[in-house]
């Protein structure tokens, strides 16, 4: 059976998946960015912590955003097959929310990457379609800040570079990233797939909570192992030191081709905006 | 934490007193600038024209604020990552710069150059721009008013707190942190 979805139901949706992730920080980060606080041994990334934790609630208070940069708009939707949407263009559904919610924010979006001339309205989102089987659309955003997306990485690793070859270039970029992608970090990893799938997955691994693991058992072990790894290299909140480098690390695989091992780092800050609603 | 207050612009006893890795609040006069404002600085200089504002003896933080709420002095205003500025840095120490604020690594040219130049490098926290609005008193465009959130802002702030990550005897807090063995299990 055919569900039919109007475009504006889209529209308002995404536009107020918006307008509150700008100022509520996913619950799951704050709990965990409240346990760091709790836990952190370095005195100065205590009080990092503390700072970052009154920010969120004062920001969600207010009704303000967490962090200046209010990112560009990643949009991830999966459509079930039976949906079939009527009253107009859901790509364009999803600029004119863009356009709605970014009216107060910052405008982070230039029209073209070497002319550099800004937007004026935080359009374009990137936007991800998946096709899944039923007849509900699962849309997830993110808001992304991009000094966390420019230490991001990606690297073709050969078969016999195996799971210490992954571990070590993952390990590698949290290192180089260092204060420069805002820590206490959410790690999202692509392990498998394609060039292009293979970012792809890094991002999803990122829309996932935390506290949610990889189902399958041994990447369940290796998202545990990295996490104590990246948080024993003592970069700490802002890189100045202490337990709390990372929050959680995220893996998501798809297979891949005989001759290859891809592998993707792609980070969130310490104001990871993301929301998700089902329709 | 306790703050040593500082006051911005930065007198030559300011800057001898920081030291790396000392969490301190800044209360003053500071300017806002970020990428296109310091590409289009540095063009200007390029081209021997002087620059819009006096940058002797001043701070300039790295920040591209959210347009402020009716009734806010400021939308959310916290730092950006300092290395894009990397490029662009070197030719405003010689104009008189004291003092830079962002987040994270500076090249190792800068990193000589704030010596030569008798500069520090601060970090504020990133990700606590809503809370570092409040420090912010005052804002106003001063140059290169279309580049909208990307202008020449003047702060006037109070307590604004910040970490001192290069001082002028080449500390590097960042560095230290890394290779301190304390914080590791």
């Amino acid at each position: 059976m055919m569900r039919e979805i109007p475009v504006l139901a889209i529209q308002e949706a995404l536009e107020t998946l918006l307008t509150e992730a700008v100022y509520r920080l996913p619950p799951d980060y704050l709990v965990a960015l409240v346990h760091a606080r709790d836990h952190e041994v370095s005195e100065l990334g205590r009080s990092i912590l503390t700072t970052l934790v009154d920010n969120a609630r004062y920001a969600e208070s207010e009704a303000i955003p967490t962090c200046q940069d209010t990112g560009m708009v990643i949009v991830h939707l999966a459509v079930g097959q039976e949906v079939h949407f009527i009253g107009g263009d859901v790509s364009q559904a999803a600029q004119d929310a863009v356009r709605q919610a970014y009216q107060g924010l910052r405008k982070s979006v230039v029209s073209d990457p070497l002319l550099r001339k800004n937007t004026g309205d935080n359009t374009p989102p990137i936007i991800h379609y998946e096709l899944v089987p039923g007849d509900q659309v699962r849309m997830t955003v993110l808001m992304k800040g991009f000094g966390a997306e420019m230490m991001s990485a990606l690297r073709m690793l050969t078969p016999a570079a195996g799971v210490e070859g992954v571990k070590k270039f993952v390990i590698d970029t949290v290192a180089a990233a260092g204060p420069n992608a805002c820590p206490p970090l959410i790690v999202g990893v692509g392990v498998g797939s394609s060039f292009d799938g293979v970012a792809l997955l890094a991002k999803k691994a990122l829309m996932r909570p935390i506290g949610q693991l990889n189902p399958l058992p041994h990447l369940a072990e290796l998202e545990a192992e990295l996490l104590s790894t990246i948080n024993d290299l003592g970069i700490g909140p802002q890189g100045l030191g202490g337990r709390f480098t990372a929050l959680a690390v995220h893996i998501e695989s798809y297979p891949t081709h005989i001759a290859a091992l891809p592998v993707a780092v792609n980070f969130n800050c310490s104001a990871p905006r993301r929301a998700t609603i089902v329709l | 934490m306790e703050r040593r207050v500082v006051q911005v612009p930065f007198d030559d006893e300011a800057v001898i007193s920081l030291r790396a890795g000392e969490m301190i609040a800044l209360t003053g006069l500071m300017y806002g600038a970020r990428d296109a404002a310091h590409k289009r600085m540095v063009e200007a200089l390029q081209r021997g024209e002087a620059l819009p504002v006096s940058l002797q003896g001043q701070v300039i933080y790295y920040v591209g604020p959210v347009p402020a709420k009716p009734g806010h002095v400021i939308g959310p205003a916290g730092p950006t990552t300092s290395g894009r500025m990397d490029p662009y840095t070197i030719p405003l120490l010689e104009r008189g710069v004291k003092g830079l604020i962002g987040k994270g690594y500076r090249s190792a040219e800068v990193k000589r150059s704030l010596v030569m130049h008798r500069a520090v490098y601060l970090a504020a926290i990133g990700g606590a721009a809503a809370l570092l609005a409040l420090c912010i008193k005052s804002s106003r465009v001063v140059a290169y008013a279309d580049l909208g959130t990307e202008a020449i802002h003047e702060f006037l702030v109070e307590d604004f707190p910040v970490i001192v990550i290069n001082d002028i005897y080449g500390g590097d807090a960042y560095e230290a942190a890394r290779t301190s063995g304390v914080v590791r299990r």
